[in-house]
């Protein structure tokens, strides 16, 4: 004889991961590390951004980078070159964003207890990372010029969620017909409390303005 | 690839179910899926297929898979629609003051479960 039985669950897929993202956060809260998850479609311009934002903010806080490539580790290496800071690879055996479990694996390995500021490049995707959160302490979206200002229209959740938007390549918006007050505009409907700057991490353009931004926002925490 | 990694966290909430509840087996699982949620079923599927081999009690699990659909509530006139026929703009009164009450979803409505008799 066998015996059968249904289990009525009616649990989001999401939810396990929201439960331990919340964990997350209050542990980074106890430590004293701010942890900032940065997303982007592939080449926006996480690494350039973090380099140089890197580079503003390491003689005020102590700060560690997680790289999180499908499958290369050059962000890691990259980043640890230029900027001298603790940096390591975060394996994501293929998956398409990193989930609070993965991001609590890589904040253990790096040490962060000993860190003030972590950084957190995620897998360049404006969909997948944007459903999954990562237990970070603040969310931050990079937009290039050459994508276009209606990407808020067509990914509205990851605008939806993040504190920071930053608006990339601004030294090539000469080539392109990029209309900022739209793109503004699209952003605050989705997200009235979001702030937007406009850089350039190449040219270092108004970095000293996120660099602000985020000393502001990390003394308020702490 | 967003599939995979819905699949990976569903069979992941299934399997403690399954392993709490001292089970045998779970023979059949039942998600609701928005329309809007960005979900392929075909590659849902697939993935489902593929990764429940790995799993423990699921491997022979069979998947019920159930859309739903997407609807849209215009703030303006107040009118609801299906989102993924008109968009954001209020089919009714063509406003853009619209948002999302269903269709964003990926809910674990119910599991069968086999015990062998004991
Ligand atoms: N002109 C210009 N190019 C930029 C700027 N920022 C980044 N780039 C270039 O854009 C390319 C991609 O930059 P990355 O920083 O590697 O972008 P990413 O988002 O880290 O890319 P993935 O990790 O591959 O997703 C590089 O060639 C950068 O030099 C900018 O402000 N202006
Ligand atoms: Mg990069
Ligand atoms: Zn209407």
């Amino acid at each position: 004889m066998e015996d059968i039985k249904t289990i009525i669950v009616n649990r989001s897929a999401y939810a396990n991961n929201d439960l331990e993202a919340d964990l997350l956060r209050d542990y980074l809260f106890d430590h004293r590390t701010f942890l900032i998850n940065v997303m982007s479609s592939p080449g926006a311009g996480k690494t350039t951004t973090l380099i140089k934002l890197i580079n503003a903010l390491k003689d005020t806080f102590k700060i560690g980078v997680m790289e999180a490539d499908i499958d290369s580790d050059v962000d890691a290496i990259n980043v640890a070159k230029e900027t001298g800071v603790k940096s390591i690879q975060l394996h994501t055996s293929g998956m398409c964003h990193l989930d609070a479990g993965m991001t609590k694996t890589g904040l253990d390995e790096i040490g962060a207890n000993d860190l003030d500021l972590v950084f957190l490049e995620n897998v360049g995707n404006l969909v997948c990372p944007a459903e999954f959160d990562t237990g970070a302490t603040m969310d931050m979206v990079i937009l290039s010029i050459p994508e276009g200002d209606d990407k808020p229209l067509k990914y509205p959740l990851i605008f939806q969620k993040c504190d920071l938007v930053l608006i990339n390549k601004i030294d090539t918006k000469q080539y392109f017909d990029f209309d900022f007050d739209k793109c503004n505009e699209m952003i605050h409907y989705r997200n009235p409390n979001a702030t937007v700057i406009n850089i350039s991490a190449l040219t270092g353009e108004n970095i000293n303005l996120v660099k602000d931004y985020l000393v502001k926002r990390i003394r308020e925490w702490r | 690839m967003h599939e995979l990694g819905i699949v990976v966290e569903v069979v992941k909430q299934v399997e403690e179910l399954a392993k709490h509840n001292n089970v045998d087996k779970v023979i059949e699982l039942t998600i609701e899926v928005g329309e809007v949620s960005g979900v392929i079923k075909e590659y849902f599927e697939d993935a489902f297929k593929w990764f429940i081999k790995k799993s423990e009690y699921m491997k022979e699990c069979k998947l019920v898979y159930v859309p739903i659909q997407g609807i849209s509530y215009c703030e303006d006139c107040k009118n609801t629609y299906p989102t993924t026929k008109y968009g954001k703009e209020c089919p009714k009164c063509h406003s853009p003051h619209t948002y999302l009450v269903s269709g964003q979803e990926v809910l674990i409505k119910d599991i069968k479960v086999q015990n062998k008799e004991n």
